[in-house]
C-alpha cells in the first residue's frame, strides 16, 4: 500500500535555511514520500497557510522576529486539524532544555537528512504538545492573542487589545473594531502581560495605554465607583473597590 | 597553571609613566603620603590644612618636576633591564631632590629640611610605590595571560555558528563559490578568535574581520541587514585590543537586526579626535527587546580587557537614543613601535 505524501510547511526566516531544508526533504523523498505544501517567513504567513488546510507537518523555527516558533505553534494547536509540530533551531539553550523536558519533537541546525526522516516518519504518531506545555517553554510574552471562529483562527495583535475581561468559561478580548472569545485564563493573561495590562477589576484587564483617564459613575456630582475611559470605546470599565489604588497610580 | 602563567610573566618592568592613570595614582599616593605626614605632625586638628599646605607646597614642585621628566624619559627607561632602570628612576628623584633644595635655597634663601633627611624621605616614597606598581604588575599579568581566555568568552555565539554553518550548507549545491568564500570567512573568524589576543592589533584587521562577520551573517539575513562604514578617517595603523569590534558588532545584529521584523542599519564610525581614537557602533533599538544579558556580558568583557591594556585611559559608554542603541569606545591612539 502507498501512503499519501506527507505535506510539510517549513517556517523560517532565514531564506538559506528554508532552501537548505528544501534540499533536505527533496532527500528524505526517497525513502519517505514527503511534499512540500508551503513555506513563510513569519508566522502569520505561516498561519494563512496552514489555516487553508493541506498541512500535516509543520517545521517551525523557534527564533523568528515577531511571532517566534513556539507562540505560532500555540497558535496552529487551534486549527482544525492542527498540524503537527516539529521545531528547528540553531542554539537556543533555554528552548533546548525545555524540548528535552517535555519531549518535544526537535532538531538541531545543521540538520542530517537522516535526522528529518526519523522525525518526519514519527510525528504523526506522537501526540501534538499540549497548550500548557507550549505555553510553559514560552520565553517571552506572545505578540498575538487567537481566537478559533467556525474552523478558523483569527490573530488578535496584543498591541490591539483594549481590554480582557472574564465571563463564565471564557475570555472576551476587546480591540477598537470588535469582540473575540478566547479560552485562556484572565490571571495567566495577567501574568503573561503584565507590563502591559493593568487589572482594574477582579475579572477585567485593561490595556494601560488605552487609559484616556477615570470619572466617576452616576454623571456629574456623582459619587459613585471610579470608572475607566478608555480610547476609542463608549463603554465605561468599572473600577472594582479593592484596586481604587490603580485610579491613584494612573491618573497621575 | 597558574603559576606558570605567572612566571613567565613579564616578571619586573617599569611602569609606563605616560599612562594616565598610572601618573594619577603616583599623585594620589603621594599626596595622601603628604596628609599623613601632616596628620602625625600636628597635635590639633585645626592644624591640619595649614599643616598639609605647608607640606603639600614642598612636596609638588618634586612631584610635578618628577612626573614630567619620567613620563619624558619613559621610552628610554622602561627599554632598560628593570634593575637599571629603577636604579635610574632612584637617581633621577635623588638629583632632581638635590637640585630642587639648592634651587630652592638660592632663589627663596629657605632650608625647608636638611638635605639628607630630605633625600631619605624620597627614596623611601620612590622604592615603595616602585614595590607598589611591580606587584600592581604581577597582580595584572596573569590576567593579561587570561586576556585571551575572556577573548573567547567573548566569542562568536554558539547561534552565529550553528546558522551560519547551516547557511553555507544551502549553498553548497546551488552556489558553490558562494559557499567557498563564506567557508573562508568563517575560517578567518576562527583563526582570530583563537589567536594568542594578548597583544594590540592593528585596528585594520579588526575592521578586516569584522567584514567577514558581517558578510556571513549578510548570507543568512540578506536585505534585512544594511551595514554603513564611516572609516574614512581611520589611521590604518591604530592599535586596539583584539577582537574589540566584533562582539559588539555581533550583539547589534543579534539584538538589534535579527529580532526586527523590517530591515535595520548597523552602523560604525571609526577616527580620530585630539589624539584619541573613537569608534561608534549604533543599531536599531526595541524598547522591548529581550536577550539583554548577553549584550551586558560582552560589554563587560570588553570593558575589562580595555582596562588591562589602557587601564583608565580608555572607555566605553551605551546609550540609548528613541531608536537607536550606541556603542562609544574611545581609547588613547597608539600606534606601532610606542
Amino acid at each position: 500500500m502507498i501512503s499519501p505524501p506527507l505535506r510539510v510547511l517549513i517556517v523560517d526566516d532565514e531564506a538559506p535555511a528554508r532552501s537548505r531544508m528544501r534540499d533536505l526533504l527533496a532527500d528524505v523523498s526517497v525513502a519517505l514520500p514527503v511534499m512540500i505544501a508551503g513555506e513563510a517567513a513569519t508566522g502569520r504567513d505561516a498561519l494563512q497557510i496552514a489555516g487553508a488546510g493541506g498541512v500535516d507537518v509543520a517545521l517551525l523555527d523557534v527564533r523568528m522576529p515577531g511571532m517566534d516558533g513556539i507562540e505560532l505553534a500555540q497558535h496552529m494547536q487551534k486549527l482544525e486539524p492542527p498540524p503537527a509540530v516539529i521545531f528547528t533551531t540553531a542554539y537556543e539553550a533555554y528552548a533546548i532544555q525545555a524540548f528535552e523536558l517535555h519531549v518535544v519533537d526537535y532538531l538541531l541546525k545543521p540538520i542530517k537528512a537522516a535526522r528529518l526522516q526519523e522525525a518526519l516518519s514519527r510525528v504523526m504518531q506522537s501526540a501534538a504538545p499540549s497548550p500548557e506545555v507550549l505555553r510553559g517553554m514560552q520565553y517571552a510574552p506572545r505578540v498575538c492573542l487567537s481566537a478559533a471562529e467556525r474552523g478558523k483562527v483569527h490573530l488578535i495583535p496584543v498591541e490591539d487589545v483594549l481590554f480582557l475581561r472574564a465571563e463564565l468559561k471564557y475570555v472576551t478580548v476587546r480591540t477598537a473594531s470588535r469582540e473575540y472569545l478566547i479560552e485562556e485564563s484572565l490571571t495567566q493573561l495577567e501574568q503573561e502581560f503584565q507590563d502591559r495590562f493593568v487589572r482594574v477589576h477582579r475579572n477585567c484587564l485593561v490595556a494601560r495605554a488605552a487609559i484616556r483617564g477615570f470619572e466617576r459613575a452616576g454623571g456629574e456630582a456623582g459619587e459613585g465607583p471610579w470608572q475607566v475611559v478608555l480610547a476609542g470605546l463608549e463603554d465605561r470599565i468599572p473600577v472594582s473597590r479593592r484596586q481604587q489604588h490603580v485610579v491613584r497610580e494612573l491618573a497621575r | 597553571m597558574a603559576r606558570s602563567i605567572n612566571h613567565n610573566a613579564n616578571t619586573g618592568a617599569l611602569p609606563d609613566f605616560r599612562n594616565f592613570g598610572i601618573l594619577l595614582r603616583i599623585l594620589l599616593i603621594v599626596n595622601g603620603v603628604a596628609l599623613l605626614a601632616s596628620l602625625l605632625q600636628v597635635t590639633v586638628i585645626r592644624a591640619l590644612p595649614a599643616q598639609f599646605t605647608e607640606n603639600a607646597a614642598l612636596v609638588e614642585p618634586l612631584l610635578i618636576l618628577s612626573l614630567l621628566l619620567l613620563a619624558a624619559g619613559s621610552g628610554v627607561l622602561r627599554r632598560l633591564p628593570y634593575a637599571i632602570g629603577i636604579a635610574a628612576v632612584l637617581a633621577i628623584e635623588l638629583a632632581l631632590t638635590v637640585a630642587l633644595h639648592f634651587a630652592t635655597r638660592e632663589l627663596f634663601f629657605v632650608e625647608a629640611h636638611s638635605l639628607p633627611r630630605w633625600l631619605f624621605i624620597v627614596a623611601l616614597i620612590t622604592g615603595m610605590l616602585l614595590v607598589y606598581f611591580d606587584l600592581r604588575g604581577r597582580a595584572l599579568s596573569p590576567a593579561l595571560a587570561e586576556a585571551r581566555l575572556q577573548a573567547l568568552q567573548a566569542r562568536i555565539r554558539p547561534h552565529f555558528l550553528f546558522n551560519s554553518i547551516n547557511a553555507v550548507l544551502s549553498l553548497v549545491r546551488q552556489e558553490p563559490r558562494r559557499a567557498e568564500t563564506a567557508l573562508e570567512d568563517l575560517a578567518g573568524l576562527f583563526r582570530a578568535l583563537m589567536a594568542d589576543n594578548r597583544e594590540l592589533t592593528p585596528i585594520s584587521r579588526e575592521v578586516e574581520l569584522c567584514r567577514q562577520y558581517l558578510d556571513l551573517e549578510q548570507l543568512r539575513l540578506g536585505d534585512r541587514l544594511r551595514v554603513e562604514w564611516h572609516i574614512e578617517n581611520m589611521p590604518p595603523d591604530a592599535l586596539v585590543p583584539p577582537l574589540a569590534l566584533q562582539p559588539l558588532l555581533e550583539n547589534a545584529v543579534y539584538h538589534g537586526i535579527e529580532p526586527a521584523e523590517t530591515p535595520g542599519t548597523v552602523s560604525i564610525n571609526i577616527y580620530v579626535a585630539r589624539d584619541r581614537l573613537h569608534v561608534v557602533l549604533r543599531n536599531p533599538y526595541r524598547p522591548n527587546g529581550d536577550h539583554h544579558v548577553g549584550n551586558r556580558m560582552a560589554l563587560a568583557n570588553i570593558r575589562e580587557r580595555l582596562q588591562l591594556h589602557f587601564d583608565v585611559a580608555a572607555e566605553l559608554t551605551t546609550r540609548v537614543g528613541e531608536n537607536t542603541y550606541e556603542v562609544r569606545i574611545v581609547m588613547p591612539y597608539v600606534k606601532d613601535g610606542r
